[in-house]
């Protein structure tokens, strides 16, 4: 068996054990992205010669250090998505403006994983500045999902769902705005956590939604995910929207029984319309939770179907402010036809985003402009507290949620491009949890009959991520789901 | 039709954007289309209903007033399009 195909936790032992070192581990996996990443383009940048640096490092400590002083992620190798600031690592969001942008500094979640001696493979590809449900709207190349390379691999961390699920690394960073991690790792067939809003720092993270966007984990075990997160969560004094509470051992909840435990199935998440495998599959899923104990109820969400629309407002506004800051100044690619200074910022900004991002910006602008705040802005802002409210309801007489993580397997490339609204309603199930700002998590519970991968989504309460992969690693572990691999045999 | 090219128009100039004729045409229909599909919001009523600030009621955030470490000027700039070494450089905004 290959090296690039092992989890982070079969890396941990075999590199405690002495029986690989990560500089075989760091070469196997780099050898794996060069056969790949031109047919899959999962990668913007590929780090070779800092990660077998990084590899030696820590290849140095582990054989001076005794195997219990090493931090969790010393020597493993790990794909970031290409929003996330890495100091002296280009850092593009897969924007054509931000084509030269090497950060000066280090975002706090890169800080905490090269702090326990992680090995930076790359910076992978994604939807320009995370808006796209399919990675079609990089302004580089878009990404193939490895089960069928017609299809979208899903969006906008669909970079690190395809380097997950096609061996390309060993585990991945992705951020999660509407369902950017869960819906990509739902499509991909890997396990994709989007934390609680504020468990995870966004300092370094190039803005999207502020009020929205979260890091997380894009892994091949669910315990891989609890791993990943366990490096990155918790306060920090860069980013005071990051909660100030103590982080919890996520990976010692793992395992324990699941008995009694009571799942809630919101009855809005089984609609009309729905692919009939993708809600046989979650359907069965839910079946084997109970069969492990667990006590499966209906819960109501009724502002389900409100999510999209107040999602499009709230998170294209909060993204025209945010992107104002890429006016050709202080950072980016200045373009320029007339002297002056309007002209710079214009021509800048038109030349340097794509019409994706372009078509937020003037959403949230129109939302936002004078007159209309009322009616677009704050009666999102309204709807958001009924949608929080619902949750808060239903958590009263369950503890977690298990739904399907999306309506159908993943489409074909260029399917859903020139219809917006169509590509908006691919997140249909996961735009809630971000506007309640709940944790939640996708993991792999069966295929199409094309063979495409389906995602079971479960819910938590806030800050509750303990609950939520105890769950998640039981139902993971009880089938044989995330064994199965893309065969990419046209490779 | 729910927005017309003229405030599309208005709209890409606040938002710092100039659009071509393909670009304000498709805008027109496709955010026209969003803005009908988000109407749906009006059928609720939220006449009572706090509009949500901050998804877990957290309140002011304080630190102590100290003065930390910051990044060099050099580092600073390093990024910037145009430049002196200290200072950005922008086309002239004062007219004569």
């Amino acid at each position: 068996m290959e090296l690039y195909t092992k989890t982070i936790s079969e890396c941990q032992s075999l590199i405690r054990n002495g029986q690989i070192s990560s500089v075989e581990l760091t070469r196997s996996v780099l050898g794996r992205i060069a056969s790949l990443n031109e047919r899959l383009g999962a990668y913007i940048t590929v780090t070779g010669d800092t990660a077998f640096r990084q590899a030696e490092e820590a290849d140095k400590i582990i054989r001076s250090q005794p195997v219990e002083n090493l931090p969790p992620l010393m020597g493993i190798p790990v794909a970031v998505k290409d929003n996330m600031c890495t100091e002296g690592v280009r850092t593009t969001c897969a924007s054509a403006l931000l084509d030269d942008f090497v950060p000066p500094y280090e975002s706090t979640v890169t800080g905490r994983l090269a702090a326990e001696g992680y090995v930076l493979l790359g910076k992978t590809n994604m939807d320009e500045f995370a808006m796209g449900s399919s990675n079609e709207t990089s302004a580089f190349y878009s990404v193939k999902n490895p089960w069928n390379t017609e299809m979208a691999p899903g969006g906008s961390s669909g970079g690190s769902a395809v380097a997950v699920a096609a061996d390309a690394c060993i585990g991945a960073l992705g951020s999660d705005t509407g369902g950017s991690i869960r819906q990509p790792a739902a499509l991909c067939g890997v396990v994709g956590l989007k934390p609680t809003y504020g468990r995870v720092s966004r300092y370094g993270l190039v803005a999207f939604a502020s009020s929205l966007d979260q890091i997380g984990p894009l892994a091949k075990t669910v315990k891989d995910a609890a791993i990943l997160l366990q490096a990155i969560a918790g306060p920090d004094t860069n980013d005071s929207t990051c909660a100030p509470f103590e982080v919890p051992d996520f990976t010692s909840s793992l395992g324990r029984d699941i008995k009694g435990i009571k799942v809630g199935i919101p009855k809005q998440y089984f609609i009309e319309g729905m692919h009939p495998r993708v809600e046989d599959s979650v359907k069965k899923a839910i079946n084997q939770l109970e069969s492990l104990g667990a006590k499966a109820v209906e819960v109501d969400l009724p502002h389900t179907d409100y999510a999209v629309s107040t999602y499009y407002i709230l998170a294209t506004s909060e993204a025209s402010s945010n992107l104002a800051r890429f006016d050709g100044v202080r950072f980016g690619v200045r373009r320029q036809k007339e002297s002056d200074l309007m002209d710079m910022y214009t021509t800048t900004r038109s030349a340097g985003f794509g019409p994706e991002v372009k078509r937020r910006i003037m959403l949230g602008t129109y939302a936002l402009s004078s007159g209309y705040y009322d009616a677009y802005y704050l009666k999102a802002q309204q709807v958001r507290t009924l949608i929080k409210q619902d949750f808060e309801h239903a958590f009263n007489s369950v503890d977690i949620m298990a739904c399907p993580t999306t309506p159908a397997p993943a489409f074909r490339l260029g399917e859903k491009l020139d219809d917006p609204l169509q590509m908006y309603l691919n997140d249909i199930f996961t735009i809630s949890a971000n506007l309640a700002g709940l944790p939640g998590i996708s993991v792999p519970c069966g295929f199409t009959d094309d063979n495409l991968p389906v995602g079971l989504q479960l819910l938590g309460r806030p800050f509750d991520e303990e609950n939520l992969l105890m769950v998640a690693h039981a139902y993971e572990q009880s089938t044989d789901w995330h064994k199965i691999k893309p065969k990419l045999l046209d490779i | 039709m729910k927005i017309n090219k003229r405030e599309i128009e208005h709209v890409a100039m606040l938002a710092r954007l100039k659009l071509d004729d393909e670009e304000l045409t498709q805008f027109t229909t496709q955010i026209g289309d969003i803005l009908s599909y988000v109407e749906k919001l009006n059928e609720l009523d939220t006449t009572k209903v706090e509009p949500t600030s901050h998804v877990f009621d957290l309140k002011n955030v304080f630190r102590n007033d100290v003065v930390g470490s910051s990044l060099s000027r050099e580092k600073v700039l390093s990024n910037a399009p145009e430049g002196t070494g200290k200072y950005y450089k922008v086309p002239k905004i004062i007219e004569q």
